[in-house]
């Protein structure tokens, strides 16, 4: 495994963090929305969201491209303020990836909020809880389960996609080769390969671990 | 910085000199290449980098994804692609540099099986159907695909191996080839360049496909009219063309050059 794969494997994890993080920012009040809102909307951004399930990555990545591209609609634009365009960069990995991943984030916290229920939350307000306090205190400790598998589902996905980041970054050495493209350019990749899987299950280990602590403390699913 | 640079005034504009230089003598060289010139290019690069100091930083994908990211403005400078449709596509809507392009390789077509003995050198395991399957890569996205059909058209194979279902398609050469080395198919139509060994030998056994049978696979390169590393890219084509060195290391990777 050469210093190239390093940097791969090194730029894999900086964009499985970033979109993880980036994702759980955003798709915990969508995912509230989604579970405990009346809006007859919800419906429709419910299949929204779960498209990039169906769609084909490179379907994906080429309208991504399209729009961030140096040449493309809202990249041409960012261009002429004078940005960057996204594509071609680590920021448009992050973007592909946060669509890619948006459904295994939103589904499992959406799922956990649902099953928090709006009983426990009543109850905490006739104590006089704020809606932040009720939040922090209530729904997310009950949710723990849910929101810990969105996180890892959505780490775990970004580390192996490979179709949109090869679109819209271009597996460019150093800057958005990760390390999935790099295994593609190998013939025999072994290494970096069994690398990539030691990682992942060392991964889902702990993870699967820490489900079970959460459910034998007595936590409800 | 400060005290350093008045301690070593010399250092400083050594320094300094240094940073000017660097980027004149070591330039980095974005190159998009089509998949299946990835191995031979690689072997390349620390060749044009000892002989012109330049450092090649390398894009493989699909010929057809490259040339999808280049029009969308990828930071490419030199686009070497596994046809020469592409190459003049990107010409005609005035994305390359004026009179960039050439053939830096031309194909050749192997019928290969690892099985020793069982492709004769005359290719007449082909007529014997005696295998179950037999792997080309897609015609309609892979020159090498475009090719094999070629030639099972004019030996009038196409149609009744279709209609046997004895046909697998692989999404590109590279494809066709797994099929065929993992022995999941009998035979497979791949291009010399990955069954040609370091030591000039094909392992298993092979037909060397006629020219006459196909069309000359053309593998053009152009360099991308919007790169800021014109200068580099244009060292680097002049190599690729004219370099022995170079020239030499195609053939060896199993290709033939114009030069």
């Amino acid at each position: 495994m050469g210093s190239a794969d390093l940097i791969a494997l090194w730029i894999s994890f900086r964009l499985a963090a970033t979109t993880t993080l980036l994702l759980l920012l955003l798709c915990t009040p969508l995912a509230w929305w989604l579970a405990m809102g009346a809006s007859r909307w919800r419906v429709l951004v419910d299949a929204v969201v779960s498209l990039p399930l169906v769609l084909p990555p490179t379907v994906l990545g080429f309208y991504l491209l399209i729009l961030l591209g140096p040449a493309g609609s809202l990249g041409g634009v960012l261009q002429r303020l004078g940005l960057p365009a996204p594509a071609f960069s680590f920021s448009g990995l992050v973007i592909g990836s946060m669509l890619y991943s948006l459904p295994f984030a939103v589904q499992p916290l959406r799922d956990a909020f649902q099953s928090v229920g709006a009983r426990a939350l009543e109850a905490a307000a006739t104590l006089r809880a704020s809606p932040w306090n009720r939040f922090f205190t209530v729904a997310v400790p009950l949710a723990s389960r849910g929101i810990l598998t969105a996180v890892v589902l959505s780490f775990a996905h970004t580390l192996g996609e490979f179709g949109v980041v090869l679109m819209i970054g271009g597996n460019i050495p150093g800057r958005t080769q990760t390390a999935s493209i790099a295994l593609f350019d190998h013939t025999e990749a072994y290494r970096l390969s069994a690398t990539l899987v030691a990682i992942c299950f060392a991964l889902l280990l702990i993870v699967y671990t820490a489900n079970r602590r959460l459910r034998a403390t007595g936590l409800p699913a | 910085m400060k005290t350093n640079a008045r301690k070593y005034p010399f250092g400083a504009v050594a320094a300094l000199l240094g940073l000017v230089a660097v980027p004149i003598q070591a330039a980095a060289l974005h190159v998009a290449v089509a998949a299946n010139f990835l191995g031979p290019l690689q072997n390349l690069a620390p060749l044009f980098e000892r002989a012109s100091g330049n450092q090649l930083i390398i894009s493989s994908s699909s010929s057809g994804q490259l040339y999808t990211q280049i029009k969308q403005g990828a930071p490419f400078a030199v686009f070497l692609s596994a046809d020469l449709d592409k190459p003049q596509r990107l010409e005609s809507e005035g994305l390359t540099v004026p009179g960039s392009r050439f053939v830096y390789a031309v194909g050749a077509l192997v019928l290969w099986s690892p099985k020793p003995g069982l492709v004769d050198s005359a290719g007449k395991v082909l007529q014997a159907q005696q295998y179950r399957f037999i792997a080309i890569a897609n015609p309609q996205t892979a020159p090498y695909g475009t090719a094999a059909q070629q030639v099972l058209t004019k030996l009038g194979l196409w149609e009744p191996l279709n209609r046997d279902r004895k046909l697998v398609t692989g999404e590109n050469i590279n494809q066709a080839w797994q099929f065929a080395a993992s022995g999941n198919v009998d035979l497979a139509f791949v291009a010399l360049s990955q069954v040609l060994g370091a030591d000039g030998t094909i392992a298993g056994s092979s037909w060397l496909v006629p020219q006459t049978l196909y069309d000359r696979i053309e593998q053009a390169g152009v360099i991308i009219a919007h790169t800021s590393e014109q200068a580099a890219a244009q060292v680097f084509m002049n190599w690729l063309r004219t370099d022995p060195a170079a020239l030499s290391a195609i053939r060896s990777a199993g290709y033939q050059t114009a030069n």
